[in-house]
């Protein structure tokens, strides 16, 4: 049960701080972080399949309604969600994983945690962001935004986890 | 059947996958502007495409009638040569270039689509905004009413179809010059009902209706149809007329479009009196 408000405390915080702050963030027009993805990142291992799509779905539209998006953010979020038990997979940990903690960077250690948010959130950020131009013209400046924001979102993931863990 | 229960119940994350994504593109095209032109836009180049190709075939088919048709007009316009005519005359009229401005200029374009069975019918031309068509151009087959212009993109143009209960056009009554408006009321696409004309006037079945000069689209006198029924006026002032259109909108194939090359002037002096 514990979880669960944890979970949901930490939904409503994330959309607060991505739409109060993240969302006025804009470096010279191609650097927007998306921290909230950190939701999607961080739950349960155990969490089923279709559960994890639905959150997404409704984390991303949350965005999306108070961004004037409708349907932007929601899809890049699903997409992320049915990519992450993928991606679970193929990243090895020595052991299995285990149920019931959250895989945080304390969890499994700093490159597992690295590459598992640098691959999902590097898919994220291409889907976002190729839906919001809706066409490969200038294909170029995408790229750019794709790959510095997804460093910007990285940073800010990672540095959060340094900031909980030592708490 | 249990197979296919047993692929849903397998693939069921894939399968929610993509119709949550179903869901989340039906709500960007339906609430981003910009994202729905984008998607109506390519559907448009690619209904477009379709259409010509089914298009060139219908034409073959139709490719004796309209050779028919050609050739009478061949002979007509033969006919109407001048040196086919005996100058009887005795004196001489010389006419000033200046005296003619050139109003009206007619351009030729295939229907590549066209309805007649809904209340909106549209028309697509093979030609657009490169072969000099403009949104609100008079379009006409057999010199009578068509319909007029909608929009346009490079190579294609969409008419708003006479056919299209959104369309008004002023006309007037050929032999006394009494106005109405003529529009379609959706039922027999071979019929438009005339309205607004005053109970007074005189008309008889047969009577020929044609577009008025309040129009800044069409050119006065372009044929619309014939009286066919005209109902008696139910207490009030004004009567309304069947017309049977002159045109068979089933059968539209060749249509040419009219620019107005004064209609600019035309417009701004009549903005300027409403100021």
């Amino acid at each position: 049960m514990n979880f669960i408000v944890k979970n949901i405390i930490r939904f409503i915080i994330l959309i607060l701080l991505q739409v109060t702050i993240f969302n006025n963030i804009q470096l010279s027009g191609f650097i927007n972080p998306y921290m909230y993805v950190l939701f999607i990142l961080l739950l349960p291992f155990e969490t089923p399949p279709w559960l994890l799509l639905v959150l997404s779905f409704f984390m991303g539209l949350s965005i999306d309604i108070f961004s004037n998006t409708i349907g932007i953010h929601a899809s890049a979020c699903v997409f992320m969600g049915f990519l992450r038990p993928i991606v679970l997979n193929n990243i090895s940990v020595r052991d299995n994983y285990e149920s019931d903690i959250e895989q945080g960077l304390y969890v499994y250690g700093f490159s597992w945690f690295f590459k598992y948010a640098l691959i999902l959130i590097l898919a994220h950020h291409s889907f976002l962001f190729i839906v919001e131009v809706f066409s490969f013209n200038n294909f170029g400046d995408t790229l750019i935004g794709i790959i510095l924001s997804s460093i910007f979102t990285l940073i800010l993931v990672i540095t959060s986890q340094f900031i909980i863990s030592k708490k | 059947m249990k197979n296919l229960i047993q692929i849903i119940v397998r693939f069921h994350f894939t399968i929610l996958f993509l119709i949550i994504e179903l869901v989340c593109f039906i709500l960007i095209v339906n609430n981003n502007n910009y994202h729905k032109t984008v998607f109506l836009n390519s559907n448009n180049a690619l209904s477009g495409g379709i259409y010509n190709k089914v298009n060139s075939f219908t034409d073959y088919v139709r490719l004796t009638k309209i050779n028919d048709q050609l050739s009478n007009e061949n002979t007509l316009l033969h006919n109407l040569l001048s040196e086919n005519y005996k100058l009887t005359a005795d004196s001489f009229f010389f006419y000033n270039d200046s005296v003619f401005k050139q109003q009206f200029i007619y351009r030729s374009a295939k229907v590549i689509n066209n309805s007649i069975n809904k209340q909106r019918n549209y028309i697509t031309l093979n030609k657009g905004k490169n072969q000099g068509i403009k949104p609100e151009m008079g379009v006409v087959a057999n010199n009578s009413v068509v319909g007029i212009v909608k929009s346009v993109s490079d190579n294609y143009a969409t008419v708003l179809s006479l056919l299209n209960a959104r369309l008004k056009i002023s006309a007037k009554i050929k032999k006394n010059n009494h106005h109405g408006s003529l529009y379609w009321d959706g039922k027999d696409y071979r019929k438009a009902r005339l309205i607004e004309i005053p109970s007074h006037v005189d008309i008889k079945i047969g009577d020929t209706i044609t577009t008025s000069s309040f129009s800044s689209v069409f050119p006065e006198g372009l044929l619309i149809g014939t009286a066919d029924e005209v109902l008696p006026s139910s207490g009030g002032n004004f009567r309304e007329i069947i017309v049977l259109l002159s045109n068979d909108f089933n059968q539209l194939s060749y249509v040419d479009v009219i620019g107005d090359l004064l209609k600019n002037e035309r417009l701004e002096l009549e903005k300027e009196v409403e100021k």
